[in-house]
């Protein structure tokens, strides 16, 4: 029984000759999500901005949203946004932070209960309630942003003392970009930005690590075995070397990434989009940016006199 | 590296054995599951309440309410002591965190330190045994002026206590709800964690929102609401109409530390809900005692500083027993059982974290989650035994152990599996295979470099081994981040996800190798099929 491989053996194909391409590619995407961060911003979730989500379900058919809205909209309570969450009778009702202290939610879900139980009487099912008052919020958007960094400082460390510094800065130039972008692209598309997302961020840093480390562990193999090849040639032999697994690792991981989209409901859809245009841009930041950027810095070629501070990384 | 001990096999084998045991609970019934032998694994998969339904609520103790009061009775103690030294001050008054107080004459200065001094205490805490520490710290701060204040170390001491009394409250009153595993735990400083599966936030709420504080107090009839209301005495509302005022005399006669029992019922006058309540020997003397002398008068019960209810005493009330006839509901009067019963909180408690999931949506995501796992899997090994051929297959086979494996820990870790933590193990399927399409590959690279099976195979081995290692260290590092800061079903997502890079490894690398090397010793391949 033999396989079918999707990519065949031996390509030639000249990544590295892309780079300037690729390089206005990864700009433009930059640009465009620093532009969209600082223009149109993130939608936020409770978790960051402190709020309350209601979600419901109506019992007697699908839900009206129109006199949902009219009825919560009266009630006073700020910015509140309606919307059907994964089927026609199910609704998220998202109320904005409460003014005065973390007490102050809780009166607004009991007013919103008490007027739909005007409104709609029984036929109301409550699926979820979430509260975040504005100290929880606080304290999780620092977390997040603690974590974020965290990881990424200590997988440079990581990839530093695995390999030669060069190699460090590369990877965690792609990392950066591969988390802004992904940032970006929740803007763009403006799906609610929570705390799942900062789980989400965290295993592309671990994903589009992972790809990195395969193409550089490949690059460190062939500067020992090559040693007069010219380094555009000995990246771009490394990333076709590694290409096959590159594409079979990416479409399983997307398969049972797009199983969960497709299956998993509403509650994981936003961790599972963002992880799935992670592997996307992971994939490309490891090839496209990551070995360009180790081009451009240069790597010492001579390993054989450097051989105490490296001999770890030998199998 | 094909070669593989006896010894080696067999660990291999006992640990899938065992990865197999543990997760077997989890199909079966919760009799079945109880029959088993006792040396079996019986324990099944730890549902997060996003899966069960159920009530997550971070509250937090009203600090400032513990130092206030605390604070308000060392004003006391400093009255008394300055005015039984003769001690002449004025303006003796809380004023937030301090008591402060200025004394006529600036002579008397160095005697009035004395005597506040000399009321301290020594705080025990768990770091200092000594006397050396005091829970008050004085301080001169004009020629005049006194400032006392709380030291840090009986502040944290108080805190402390009051976290582990409220938590001891706490479970009392839900326990009384008939649920079973609540979590109720400290975090942080000053902060409760409650989770309780199967309960709805409302009726959580109502039985910890309130401090529950019952007291019984003497009505002032020296002066009516709106007259001057003396020093000793201040206002309170009735729970119901908050315009009827009463004047009542600060100091209670009795409080709800002297209750032993309390039991909501029906009056057998006019079948009115009641709570009858009983007092220990110390509080039935007292109020006996205090109902012969003010026979005709008024009292009052009240609860979190409103009037429940004002009888008349018509005759001294010995025994100890008594009831409340407010005008109760009987839900009320079954909560306001409970509260009694369980005792009062030592500060109101804010909630600052609130999430609930009822029991529909947590049966939903459970079946969604099995749903988009199964789709996932078929979907990955179908492509991996598409790609692959025989050695796909063999992948897959440690796939299935890897799968095995994941939920075997989890179940005898007792984890808390949480959507997003079905998600990471989905994930992990799908990243698992990454460890074999390495080796995969290079074995197929070797081999077209004209190396024999065994040594393409070998050497695939070999050169993908670093490359697996670091490219699996870094997720687990991310993950391990994630673990230490997320909180609740995003934790459960970063420990299936480690869960998973580590026996994914252990499957992709060492499982299938041994898989390799018995097909390799019966076939005696000529070429490779992959």
């Amino acid at each position: 029984m033999k396989g079918f491989k999707f990519v065949p053996a031996g390509t030639k194909i000249p990544f590295i000759g892309f780079r300037y391409i690729s390089l206005a590619l990864s700009i433009f995407m930059l640009v465009g999500s620093a532009g969209l961060f600082f223009t149109k911003g993130l939608n936020y979730g409770i978790d960051f901005l402190g709020g309350t989500t209601i979600e419901i379900q109506t019992l007697d058919g699908p839900a009206d949203l129109t006199q949902l809205r009219a009825t919560v909209g009266a009630l006073g309570l700020g910015d509140v946004q309606l919307q059907t969450f994964g089927s026609p009778n199910e609704v998220l009702i998202k109320i904005q932070a409460q003014t005065g202290g973390d007490g102050n939610a809780q009166s607004s879900i009991d007013a919103v209960k008490a007027a739909l139980e005007i409104s709609n009487g029984d036929q109301i099912e409550y699926r979820a309630v979430e509260v975040v008052g504005p100290t929880v919020s606080g304290e999780l958007v620092q977390d997040s942003i603690i974590a974020v960094f965290l990881a990424i400082g200590a997988v440079l460390i990581y990839i530093w003392m695995r390999f030669e510094w060069q190699f460090s800065i590369a990877a965690v130039v792609a990392l950066v970009h591969d988390v802004a972008i992904t940032i970006g692209f929740f803007s763009l598309l403006q799906l609610d930005f929570n705390i799942s997302i900062i789980a989400a961020l965290l295993t592309i840093v671990g994903y589009s690590l992972n790809d990195t480390v395969v193409v550089f562990d490949r690059v460190r193999e062939y500067l020992r075995k090559y040693k007069k090849m010219d380094m555009k040639e000995l990246l771009d032999l490394s990333i076709n070397s590694t290409l096959s697994r590159t594409i079979l690792t990416s479409v399983t991981t997307l398969l049972a990434l797009l199983a969960l989209v497709l299956f998993g409901g509403e509650v994981i859809k936003g961790l599972s989009l963002a992880m799935i245009w992670g592997v996307i841009i992971g994939t490309y930041s490891s090839i496209f940016v990551a070995s360009p950027i180790l081009l451009a810095l240069g790597v010492k070629r001579d390993w054989s006199k450097n051989k105490t501070s490296n001999e770890a990384t030998n199998p | 590296m094909l070669h593989f001990s006896t010894w080696k096999t067999t660990l291999i084998a006992l640990i899938s054995l065992a990865g197999i045991l543990f997760a077997l609970p989890n199909i079966l019934t919760d009799e079945q599951s109880q029959n088993l032998p006792s040396f079996m694994p019986s324990n099944k998969l730890h549902l997060g309440l996003d899966l069960k339904g159920g009530s997550h609520l971070l509250l937090q103790v009203q600090i400032a309410v513990i130092i206030s009061e605390r604070m308000e009775a060392t004003k006391d103690d400093i009255r008394s002591s300055l005015r039984e030294k003769k001690i002449g001050y004025t303006g003796l008054k809380v004023d937030d965190e301090n008591v402060t107080l200025k004394l006529r004459d600036a002579t008397q200065m160095e005697d009035a330190i004395i005597a506040i001094k000399g009321l301290s205490q020594p705080v025990t805490t768990s770091l200092l045994q000594g006397n050396s520490v005091r829970d008050i710290v004085v301080t001169q701060t004009s020629d005049t002026a006194i400032s006392v204040t709380l030291s840090d170390e009986e502040r944290i001491s108080r805190v402390k206590s009051a976290v582990a009394q409220s938590i001891e409250i706490l479970r009392r009153r839900i326990d009384e709800l008939g649920t079973t595993e609540p979590t109720i735990q400290p975090q942080g400083d000053d902060r409760i964690l409650v989770q309780v599966p199967g309960v709805e936030p409302d009726a959580l709420k109502a039985i910890i929102g309130k401090t529950a504080k019952l007291t019984f107090h003497e009505v002032d009839n020296r002066t009516d609401p709106s007259g001057i209301i003396p020093s000793d005495s201040f206002v309170l509302p009735d729970i119901e109409n908050k315009a009827q005022l009463y004047v009542l005399k600060k100091r209670p006669i009795l409080t709800g530390e002297n209750l032993v029992d309390a039991q909501a019922g029906f009056s057998q006058q006019n079948n009115q809900a009641i709570v009858s309540f009983k007092f220990d020997t110390a509080g039935a003397k007292k109020f006996g005692n205090y109902t012969a002398s003010h026979v005709g008068e008024p009292f009052a019960i009240v609860l979190d500083n409103e009037v429940i209810s004002a009888p008349r005493i018509n005759e001294a009330i010995r025994g100890g027993s008594g009831q409340i006839s407010g005008n109760f509901t009987v839900e009320g009067a079954n909560e306001l059982s409970i509260l009694l019963r369980a005792g009062a909180l030592p500060a109101p408690l804010d909630i600052l974290e609130e999430r609930s999931v009822g029991p529909s949506l947590g049966a939903d995501s459970v079946e969604a989650g099995k749903i988009a796992s199964i789709v996932g899997i078929v979907a990955v090994v179908l492509f991996i035994l598409f790609s692959y051929g025989l050695f796909g297959l063999f992948a897959n086979i440690a796939l299935m152990i890897n799968l095995l494996l994941i939920i075997g820990v989890l179940s005898m870790l007792q984890a808390t599996l949480t959507l997003p933590g079905i998600a990471g193990i989905v994930l992990t399927i799908g990243m698992a295979v990454d460890a074999n399409v390495l080796i995969f590959e290079r074995i197929r690279e070797e081999a077209l470099l004209g190396k024999s099976p065994i040594a393409a195979i070998e050497t695939g081995y070999n050169r993908a081994l670093t490359t697996i290692l670091d490219a699996n260290i870094t997720t687990f590092i991310a993950a391990v981040i994630l673990f230490y800061l997320g909180t609740g079903p995003v934790k459960g997502f970063a420990v299936t996800l480690s869960i998973g890079i580590i026996t994914s490894v252990f499957t992709a690398f060492v499982v299938t190798r041994l898989m390799v090397s018995i097909w390799i010793r019966r076939k005696r391949p000529k070429s490779i099929p992959i």
